[in-house]
């Protein structure tokens, strides 16, 4: 994780079973083995009540299989999740509980979902794992440009040269980005890898 | 008497000015010479006549123009008013507010008129004459913080308070120093100031929260910050950084006196009756150098602080491109002789 941060960045915990009556997971990639780990420290019988929702990029399937929650749900991407999170998470009961594994931008959007239908974000279960890509809103154009990995970055919907800010919101599950060389346009600072 | 309402334009050919009166009633904000954070909360109570502490809603000269601007603003980027949509009840506590304020300060410019629910606003330098519900937004043309905050200088936001905590859940940003209301509303008080250096670690939030969740009913509170801008332009928004951000890079030794404002804002803070939210103006003035060093006592201490400044603030603020053209300008009006104590011109 980053060294240095601010108070608007989240920080992600370790997913750990909490008291409740259905339990849901949403997860990406080696956010998999976020809830395998935390398997070992559940008690017996906990995944009988858990419906795992998971973005797999081709890996981990078998080992959330052995687990045998109530309900598998393979999805191809976040976005032809989002119908179906919707709905769960506008008609979940009191005493659902939420864990989120995974890329910051899977947590982010889930997230995201999640506050939308009232949950309050402190009562949700965050573990990350995985890329450190980011989700960034360019705040000129506002287009919103999936998996940044470098510093800076390219907006992808107006093409200015942006900095990726630590400053972080819940509302948009989005880091900000802010033209890099707006004083003087033919500055072009190197472009680096900085979140792999 | 009334105030003459002056034509400027805050952007294109920057005719804006300040009047003698008014550079001599400038909140200037630096009561000693040297400046570091500290959380320099007051009570906002009427100060002397004459100061832009007269009336707790200053309107000044600048009225007119600076409703014009805002109008520009909002045209080309409407996400610059928001208000989530549990804060109407704060957007009509704060429509009574203004309104009551205005009519207070400058009667012979408004009037409010009241008959149980139905009231009439009376706004003469923007010729607006409304009457409506108390209550129906259906009456007015703009949901309540709009149509009133359309008509009030300087940029308020509404802060939720709930869990011990302020929520940025309401707002009209169009004159703002390099932040935005589409990206931290929603956020708490802690997280929308995420980004300002050395505050945190100083613990200023933790008692400016503990001092705001606190402000009663009737005891409004004030502050005033700072920063520096180029050209004398409200919108400098981070939305358009890139538009604006190449004034920076036109500082001069020939053109500083014009172009460097000290651009001070008068926060204030005030609770709100029916809905318990916190309003937040932030009141933006701006003074260029040339009006600024008009008095003897501002250009020696001004010179001392900018000098002075810590570069982590020198950053944040923005200054560090022309911060060594603005400091060797200023230095030629520093004899070096003592400043007197207070914010005032000798």
């Amino acid at each position: 994780m980053t060294a240095k941060t601010i108070i608007s960045r989240p920080v992600y915990g370790t997913l750990s079973p909490q008291p409740g009556k259905h339990h849901l997971f949403i997860a990406d990639a080696e956010g998999a083995l976020a809830i395998t780990d935390m398997a070992g420290k559940a008690p017996p019988g906990f995944f009988d009540g858990a419906e795992i929702v998971f973005i797999p990029g081709g890996k981990h399937i078998a080992a959330l299989e052995a687990l045998k929650p109530m309900q598998l749900h393979i999805a191809p991407s976040f976005a032809s999740l989002l119908p179906r999170l919707k709905q769960m998470l506008t008609n979940a009961h009191m005493g659902l509980r939420l864990y989120l594994a995974g890329t910051e931008g899977l947590i982010g959007q889930a997230m995201q979902v999640a506050l939308e239908a009232g949950i309050d974000h402190t009562s949700i279960e965050t573990e990350h794992r995985g890329s450190l890509a980011r989700r960034m809103q360019c705040v000129h154009c506002k287009g919103i440009t999936e998996n940044v990995t470098t510093q800076p970055a390219t907006c992808s919907h107006c093409g200015l040269l942006l900095l990726v800010r630590d400053h972080y919101s819940r509302r948009l599950a989005a880091f900000q980005g802010v033209c890099i060389n707006a004083e003087d346009r033919s500055e072009s600072p190197p472009i680096e890898e900085a979140f792999p | 008497m009334g105030i003459t309402f002056r034509k400027e334009t805050f952007r294109d050919d920057f005719t804006f000015k300040n009047s003698p009166e008014h550079i001599r009633r400038f909140p200037f904000p630096f009561n000693e010479d040297a400046y570091m954070y500290a959380v320099n909360i007051e009570p906002h109570v009427v100060g002397p006549k004459g100061s832009v502490l007269e009336n707790l809603i200053d309107v000044d000269e600048h009225y007119v123009a600076e409703m014009q601007d805002r109008a520009l603003v909002l045209a080309e980027d409407p996400l610059r008013c928001q208000s989530l949509p549990h804060m109407t009840l704060a957007g009509w506590d704060l429509l009574e507010l203004l309104m009551e304020q205005q009519a207070l300060g400058y009667p012979e410019h408004f009037t409010l008129e009241r008959d149980g629910d139905r009231w009439r606003w009376i706004n003469r330098p923007l010729g607006i004459d409304d009457t409506f519900i108390f209550g129906d937004t259906s009456t007015l043309p703009y949901g309540p913080m709009e149509y009133i905050t359309r008509q009030s200088q300087g940029d308020f936001c509404i802060l939720d308070q709930r869990d011990g905590n302020l929520w940025m859940d309401a707002g009209m940003v169009t004159t703002q120093a390099d932040w935005s209301l589409d990206f931290d509303i929603g956020m708490n008080f802690f997280e929308w100031h995420a980004p300002v250096p050395l505050a945190h670690e100083k613990g200023i939030f933790t008692r400016a929260l503990k001092f705001l969740t606190n402000i009663q009913q009737g005891k409004p509170a004030r502050r005033l910050n700072w920063t520096m801008t180029i050209n004398p332009r409200l919108d400098t928004s981070p939305e358009n950084y890139h538009k604006w951000g190449p004034d920076r890079a036109t500082v001069t030794p020939e053109n500083v006196g014009d172009k460097v404002h000290l651009r001070v804002e008068l926060q204030s803070f005030w609770r709100l009756p029916r809905s318990n939210a916190i309003v937040f103006p932030i009141r933006c003035y701006l003074i260029k150098m040339d009006e600024l060093v008009t008095q003897p006592k501002w250009a020696r201490r001004l010179h001392r602080v900018i000098r002075d400044l810590p570069e982590e603030l020198a950053t944040y603020k923005g200054l560090t491109r022309y911060r060594p053209t603005l400091v060797e300008w200023l230095s030629k009006l520093d004899d070096g002789s003592p400043t007197s104590p207070g914010f005032g011109p000798d």
